[in-house]
């Protein structure tokens, strides 16, 4: 028995396949380990829609709420203020305002300005338009990362898919409950807003249509605890949640749960300075397009903070506090796929197909010792040794085992014998045509060199298209079948030649080709 | 212990006129029930959604149904078992953009009332998601092909090539006329299956091709049939022993694999078994009528290692500074 290079590397690669994959196959503390797919472990898979149209929509509301609010500062007087989905007019009555309401309007992004007599419409350019609806989906993948980091499970994937398409993948959800807490938190668009109330019509509020109010320049909104309620407030908002700094949960004097809101410098001015003119009047906070209280004004109030009271669970107030400090998402979000799988199942199919590689493994050893007898458990080494390599690598590069992949090691198994079954069957033949047992181990091994590769690498482009064309578990099938081919070709061609080196002198000597290849002769 | 002891040749080209019969029978057959029953799309390529319900006990189907016909939502819905009777699937062409209430939800609260179950799985694909993975699909397959046959054209000539290319359009065919005949649900798993058959029959067709290659290299027997015939007795062995093992494991990821792997596993087992059967009965005739001519071949092989040893002496001569 000697050393020769083969046997090393494949020594080597047998302590790096074990000494890898313990982290794994033990859930130690430390090290590396394999990420089970949320097929395997349950969790909650999705794949959202932004209806980036709203995003523009949404920007066109807060120029008019800003326009509004510097007209109101500078005290320049105008009035017709409208808006629609792409654009918003107004008049100007005092002609000598316009240049200093131009060179406001100026400094607005990406606008286009047209002036015709006292009329002035403002509309976004189309290429602001583009950079809008992408800042939407950009602002909200942000957004619901945002989110779901303080929403306390571990890990989870907010990434884009595709142009306009945002993944979402949540481990470790184990009811029903749990996930439906993160839909909402990450669908809610947590739209902050205060406005006013039309105090001079708000008595005919429900004698009102949504057209008559529009007339106005008003819209109906309802209470959020009780739909009946109803409340006419200006269209064009005091402000928005983009000037919100901070939200926290906190308790009234009755200790129901409600929620704080810091806003910032500029917000703060705003909501000082309308309070001032206010007093009297109603200020109604608005929630995703429901009025949670309207208050009235007693005085002006500084200090830039508010609260948002309702009726809503500590978990609740917990959530929404979450969602409004994350921010508000630009534009609401749809469902277009969504794969959700309970952890019982997820046992229920590691369960199976552990089952399966199990029982398919021991198939092959016995058949391989059956039918090649010393060369059987030579190949056996090699495919032991290939498993570990897979489970190595995958842990190292923290890769994905899906139920597909677990097929994946499964038919490994299979096709890795493969190399050892051509290898022997021409090692065989050698020994028949009477070639000595050094020539016939060496030439066996260069004879099958060139199929093994050829075939080992037609799977491998499959394999790769796989990965690349392949979404989500599919992926992983790819992962461990491309791990397991190049793994096999360190063990069951390498390993297993050096192996043969190593025993060469004993093979030649004992002359018992039965035992050693399972053949007469 | 042996299966096929090297003793003399068995002449597989004498029965390849019978296997193109049958061939062409069955692929003809399979296009015939893909035309007329058509493939059965899932839910990952036509869109809609799969519920997957457990009860306590044998699900009541028929109170089920009786509940989900209160919604229009769930018109054409089909309630099947899935692998035993207090499992079920519920598949629907539905689906719903509401990412705080989905379809998932909807159908757990009309449910409610008949019986303590579970909702284990709820798979919703919106139809541009739909059509997106059907286009991506049918990409792949195509993809993987045109490597393959790049590579093998590199590797081999163009009609090993071409061969080992229609015997793998052989397979898939076969195997989607099986999965059309037992109807079942084609879905992302499917495709992996199909794609992986593509993989393995290569692999035997590739392990034929290298010994024939071997043959017409080294024999001076000139008559390919026979060079064919050699090549795959002798690499019957290792073609019988590769694929009773692969279809050891793939049988009992079919047997005891779980419900959801079953369409995996079935289509694998199809694969198995005809790409095993087209190495040996349809890519080598095709190899021989397309006129593979060996004395061709050897007087190509013969110029190429001319030029090379003329390359090498070029080589030689520049290094002991003779130019």
């Amino acid at each position: 028995m000697k050393l020769n290079y083969r046997i090393v590397i494949f020594a080597l690669a047998i302590i790096f396949g074990i000494s890898f994959s313990v982290p794994s196959l033990l859930q130690t503390e430390q090290g590396k380990k394999i990420t089970l797919g949320l097929d395997l472990q349950g969790g909650l898979h999705m794949l959202l829609g932004v209806k980036t149209e709203e995003a523009t929509k949404s920007r066109i509301k807060s120029i008019a709420a800003s326009v509004k609010h510097y007209a109101e500062r500078k005290d320049v007087l105008i009035d017709h203020l409208v808006f629609d989905d792409s654009s918003v007019s107004f008049e100007v009555l005092d002609s000598d305002d316009l240049p200093k309401l131009k060179e406001y309007l100026a400094e607005i992004e990406g606008s286009d300005i047209v002036n015709i007599g006292e009329l002035i419409t403002l509309s976004l350019t189309p290429e602001e338009i583009i950079k809008t609806e992408k800042e939407a989906i950009s602002q909200a993948i942000e957004t619901i990362r945002n989110r779901l980091d303080q929403f306390g499970l571990a890990e989870p994937v907010v990434a884009r898919q595709g142009e306009e398409k945002i993944l979402v993948q949540l481990a470790g959800i184990k009811t029903q409950e749990e996930e439906q807490r993160a839909r909402e938190l990450i669908s809610r668009a947590a739209k902050l807003e205060l406005m006013a109330v039309d105090e001079d019509r708000a008595a005919r509020v429900y004698a009102m249509s949504d057209t008559d109010a529009a007339e106005y320049g008003d819209v109906i909104l309802e209470d959020a605890k009780n739909p009946a309620i109803k409340y006419l407030v200006r269209e064009i908002p005091i402000l928005d949640g983009g000037m919100l700094t901070d939200a926290s949960m906190g308790f009234d004097q009755n200790n129901r749960p409600l929620i704080n809101f810091k806003l910032n410098a500029e917000g703060a001015e705003i909501f000082g300075d309308f309070t001032g003119r206010s007093v009297g009047k109603r200020l109604a906070v608005v929630l995703d397009g429901k009025v949670y209280s309207a208050p009235n004004i007693n005085e002006r109030i500084g200090g830039g903070s508010g609260q948002i009271s309702g009726s809503y669970t500590v978990m609740e107030a917990k959530d929404l506090a979450i969602a409004l400090r994350s921010g508000s998402l630009l534009a609401p979000i749809y469902l277009m796929e969504k794969r959700s799988v309970g952890p019982s199942l997820g046992a229920d199919s590691i369960k199976a197909s552990l089952i399966a590689l199990i029982g398919g493994f021991v198939l092959v050893i016995i058949f391989m010792i059956v039918y090649y007898r010393a060369a059987g458990v030579i190949a056996n080494i090699a495919l032991i040794a290939n498993l570990f390599i897979i489970l190595a690598v995958m842990s190292l590069f923290g890769a994905t085992l899906t139920l597909p992949g677990m097929a994946g090691i499964v038919l490994t198994v299979g096709m890795a014998v493969d190399a050892n079954v051509i290898i022997s069957e021409r090692i065989r033949e050698l020994i028949y045509e009477g070639k000595s047992m050094h020539k016939a181990i060496e030439d066996g091994y260069s004879n099958a060199m060139r199929a093994i590769l050829d075939a080992n690498i037609t799977t491998l482009i499959a394999s790769v298209v796989l990965y690349a064309y392949g979404t989500g578990a599919i992926k992983g099938f790819a992962i461990t079948m491309s791990i397991g081919i190049l793994a096999s070709m360190i063990t069951a061609i390498l390993g297993t030649h050096g192996i043969y080196q190593m025993l060469e002198s004993k093979i030649s000597k004992s002359k018992n080709n039965q035992f050693w290849f399972g053949i007469k002769g | 212990m042996e299966f096929f002891k090297y003793t003399r040749t068995f002449n597989f080209m004498g029965k390849s006129k019978v296997a193109m019969l049958l061939s062409t029978v069955l692929v003809l057959a399979s296009y015939a029930l893909l035309v007329t029953k058509g493939l059965n799309y899932g839910v990952d390529f036509a869109g809609g959604t799969v519920v997957q319900v457990k009860y306590d006990s044998a699900a009541p189907i028929d109170a089920m149904r009786e509940k989900l016909k209160s919604n229009t939502l769930f018109n054409g819905a089909t309630i099947s078992e899935f692998g035993a009777s207090d499992e079920v699937v519920i598949k629907m062409k539905s689906t719903t953009s509401n990412v705080t209430v989905d379809i998932g939800d909807v159908t757990r609260e009309t449910l409610n009332g008949t019986g303590s179950y579970e909702i284990r799985r709820v798979d919703i694909v919106g139809p541009t998601v739909g059509a997106e993975l059907k286009e991506k699909g049918v990409m792949a397959l195509l993809l993987a092909m045109l490597g393959i046959l790049v590579y093998v054209a590199f590797r081999f000539e163009w009609r090993f090539a071409v061969a080992s290319i229609v015997a793998l359009i052989h397979d898939i065919s076969l195997a989607l006329g099986a999965i059309t005949l037992v109807g079942l649900d084609v879905n992302l798993d499917v495709l992996a299956a199909l794609l992986t058959i593509l993989g393995y029959s290569l692999n035997d067709t590739i392990i034929v091709f290298d010994r024939i290659r071997e043959g017409v290299t080294k024999s001076r027997n000139s008559e390919l049939s026979e060079i064919i015939n050699d090549s795959i007795t002798r690499t019957l062995a290792r073609t019988t022993l590769t694929s009773l093992t692969t279809f050891f494991v793939v049988f009992t990821l079919f047997m005891f694999g779980g419900e959801i792997i079953h369409a995996f596993a079935f289509t694998l087992l199809v694969g198995i078994i005809v790409g095993t059967y087209s190495s040996i009965f349809v890519a080598s005739p095709i190899l021989l009528w397309f006129g593979f001519d060996v004395k061709n071949y050897h007087v190509k092989l013969a110029s190429k290692a001319k030029r090379e040893a003329e390359k090498q002496r070029m080589r030689d001569q520049y290094e002991s500074g003779v130019m």
